[in-house]
């Protein structure tokens, strides 16, 4: 059936013919009966990656085939989402590798996405996690692929946006726990130059994030509070806690009912940092234990937060320049702040090392910050989208939604190896979405 | 511990409803003609609920072999519920014997042809619920889909008749009517979503009227009104309407 789709920046939104499957059968049924056609999961990709006319949703297919409790493994289809994941592993003393800031994002997504989470610099991105993938390509096949079987599908289909095929299955490995808690700490920093020297002195840390001010100038420049953390032993919890070290708390969800003007956000989350950054008895440091939710998905607990955009939905800029251009991170933040278009907070996170075919991390800085969709705006960031290529940088495709194709050909060093790999198991360009076209990745029909 | 025997577990409604009863801590069977289907959701249900399920084959087409298919379960369960239909292709149907032979057998004579052997096991055991997912499509033969419905309709009859017969064995039959349902069957559909439940509120709807031993019910209420009205509408009238 044609209905409108978008994914979570509600920009843009095209009519789709979405068709779901939950059996192998079917889905090869689906995939051979259209020449185009792009894997969807749970649309939590901010812009066009997973939308195209036809598109063929995994989330039916969402079963748990195989848990290692002793080893932690665990094998599933793909349309399963983390938040199901979670609710499965914590409980016997588990967590995922590596998690996005959302748990509403399915695992074939966090593959497609090789997603990284606040633990990059110490674990990498996803794809370091994966054993194996089965991966259902153009002819029909389904071809499992790993860090040492087939290994050109295996680093075209992670962050590949689903261009190699429809990801099926995955096994994947575990992070040990002992409680469902972390053991946070947060910094106030006074500017830019603060926070980054905070990130190298708390880099043995497992997690960290920053979030910026991006309203201030001057001294107060890049004005932060970075948080960072650990999974909490029991001996960190409190007596109550301790009950049950790896069951969560209670706890209640707003939702947000309908689309709201756009100022409201913004106005949200600067009362969130001022209470934060300026609360009463707030010491230059705090620690305390907190349970894995708030901490790692502390928008989730607002469902729909994306509607705080309004109708015209908003696109999410997230790009990552190496180590040594730290020169640039200033220059384009300056241009953000100036501009005044930009969310209030942006979110800062040094990456590790890592150099994979098509994963956007590389060792360096990313910085994430959202812009509500208005006149004018996409000529704006194709002008920061040159300051990123000047200083050796690149943008993330899963919050893409309107970059040029020559700004991803130069920014991505392996662009024509990976569309080769492509074109090795789709000759026809089976796989495509509205992005792979813009990028001229598949060729535009 | 429970247990519940699911008939036509390959469907969403049914990976729904295996899901709820798995998460009350009841064992959960699951019969589909494919076994192939079943053995992911088996796994599934195993993994995320710690609890047991089988599979077995069970083919609604097949009447001849639902007393050995009964006979052979592991234990008898204390739950049926008949999730199995096929909702075809009426204009298809109307042409095509076989299409319209189809729909009949599943909907009706299948479901028929099973549920009098577990209803007369529970009938025995003076204990037992049976769960039939009807359909709203059943309340009055409408143009479009009126082959499905009349099946329904037939199928409606007999848990209404066999709700009857059985209550004086202390065995309860629950009649849903689920109204439309967002499922792989009717995605080419375009659905009014405001009518329109999930195989989760289908699911939590039958588990919390098995328990409470209501008789029948529709998952989204107005559902109910809907159909008093639909009922209502003088024949001579409704003959005449495109629906």
């Amino acid at each position: 059936m044609q209905k409108q789709l978008a994914n979570w920046g509600n920009y843009p939104a095209v009519t789709c013919d979405e068709q779901a499957f939950s059996q192998d059968d079917q889905l090869q049924a689906v995939v051979a009966q259209h020449d185009a056609i792009i894997a969807r999961g749970n649309g939590r990709c901010y812009g066009d990656a997973s939308l195209a006319v036809h598109s063929i949703s995994t989330l039916k297919y969402d079963k748990v085939l195989d848990f290692d409790v002793q080893h932690g493994y665990l094998t599933c289809q793909s349309g399963i989402t983390l938040d199901q994941v979670l609710e499965i592993i914590v409980p016997k003393g588990w967590f995922l590798p590596v998690t996005p800031g959302t748990k509403n994002i399915t695992i074939g997504g966090a593959i497609a996405s090789d997603v990284h989470g606040k633990n990059h610099h110490v674990d990498g991105a996803f794809s370091r996690h994966v054993t194996w993938v089965d991966v259902l390509t153009a002819d029909g096949q389904t071809i499992r692929c790993s860090h040492t079987e087939n290994t050109d599908l295996f680093w075209a289909t992670c962050g590949g946006m689903g261009l190699t095929g429809v990801i099926t299955v995955v096994k994947f490995d575990l992070k040990k726990i002992e409680t469902a808690y972390i053991k946070q700490t947060q910094i106030k920093a006074k500017n830019l130059d603060e926070v980054i020297r905070l990130f190298e002195e708390y880099k043995h840390y497992t997690y960290s994030v920053a979030w910026i001010d991006c309203l201030q100038k001057g001294d107060a420049f890049g004005r932060s509070i970075l948080i960072v953390g650990e999974h909490a032993t029991t001996a960190d919890l409190s007596p109550k806690q301790a009950e049950h070290p790896l069951q969560l708390p209670k706890k209640s969800q707003l939702t947000m009912p309908f689309n709201l003007p756009e100022f409201v956000l913004n106005t949200f989350t600067v009362k969130a940092f001022n209470w934060l950054y300026y609360g009463k008895n707030f010491k230059r440091e705090i620690t305390n234990v907190v349970p894995y939710e708030p901490f790692f998905y502390p928008l989730d607990a607002i469902l729909h937060w994306n509607r705080g955009y309004g109708k015209s939905g908003f696109v999410q800029y997230q790009f990552v320049l190496p180590m040594d251009q730290q020169s640039g991170l200033v220059t384009i933040l300056k241009r953000i702040s100036d501009k005044g278009w930009g969310s209030f907070l942006a979110v800062l996170k040094v990456f590790g090392q890592q150099h994979d075919l098509i994963s956007f991390p590389m060792e360096g800085y990313t910085l994430a910050l959202d812009f509500p969709v208005r006149k004018g705006l996409f000529e704006f960031l194709d002008e920061l989208d040159e300051l990123v290529l000047q200083h050796k940088g690149r943008l993330y495709l899963s919050k893409d939604a309107r970059m040029k194709q020559e700004i991803f050909w130069k920014s991505y060093p392996d662009a024509k190896r990976f569309q080769e790999i492509v074109q090795r198991y789709d000759p026809k360009g089976k796989f495509r979405s509205i992005q792979s076209d813009r990028l001229l990745l598949t060729k535009p029909q | 511990m429970s247990t519940v025997l699911i008939l036509g577990a390959g469907s969403d409604m049914a990976v729904a409803i295996a899901r709820k009863y798995a998460r009350e801590k009841y064992n959960v069977q699951l019969a589909a003609r494919k076994l192939e289907y079943l053995v992911p959701l088996q796994q599934d249900l195993q993994i995320r609920y710690g609890i047991t399920a089988t599979v077995h084959a069970f083919d609604a087409l097949d009447t001849a072999s639902h007393a050995a298919f009964y006979a052979s379960l592991p234990v008898k369960p204390d739950q049926v519920i008949c999730v199995f239909g096929y909702l075809g292709n009426q204009e298809t149907a109307q042409d095509d014997w076989e299409e319209a032979q189809r729909i009949i057998a599943t909907n009706y004579t299948g479901a028929v042809s099973i549920l009098n052997i577990v209803a007369n096991d529970y009938a025995a055991r003076k204990s037992g619920t049976i769960v039939g997912i009807s359909s709203v499509a059943g309340v009055r033969g409408r143009q479009s889909n009126y082959m499905y419905g009349s099946a329904k309709a037939g199928f409606t009859a007999y848990l209404a008749g066999l709700r009857n017969r059985l209550y004086h064995d202390g065995v309860h039959v629950l009649s849903v009517q689920p109204g439309f349902v967002a499922t792989r069957m009717t995605e080419h559909l375009a659905l009014p979503p405001l009518l329109t439940a999930t195989p989760e509120q289908v699911a939590n709807a039958v588990f919390s009227a098995a328990a409470a031993k209501k008789n029948v019910i529709y998952v989204k209420w107005f559902w109910r009104y809907i159909m008093l009205l639909i009922r209502n509408i003088p024949e001579g009238m409704f003959k005449k309407m495109k629906m």
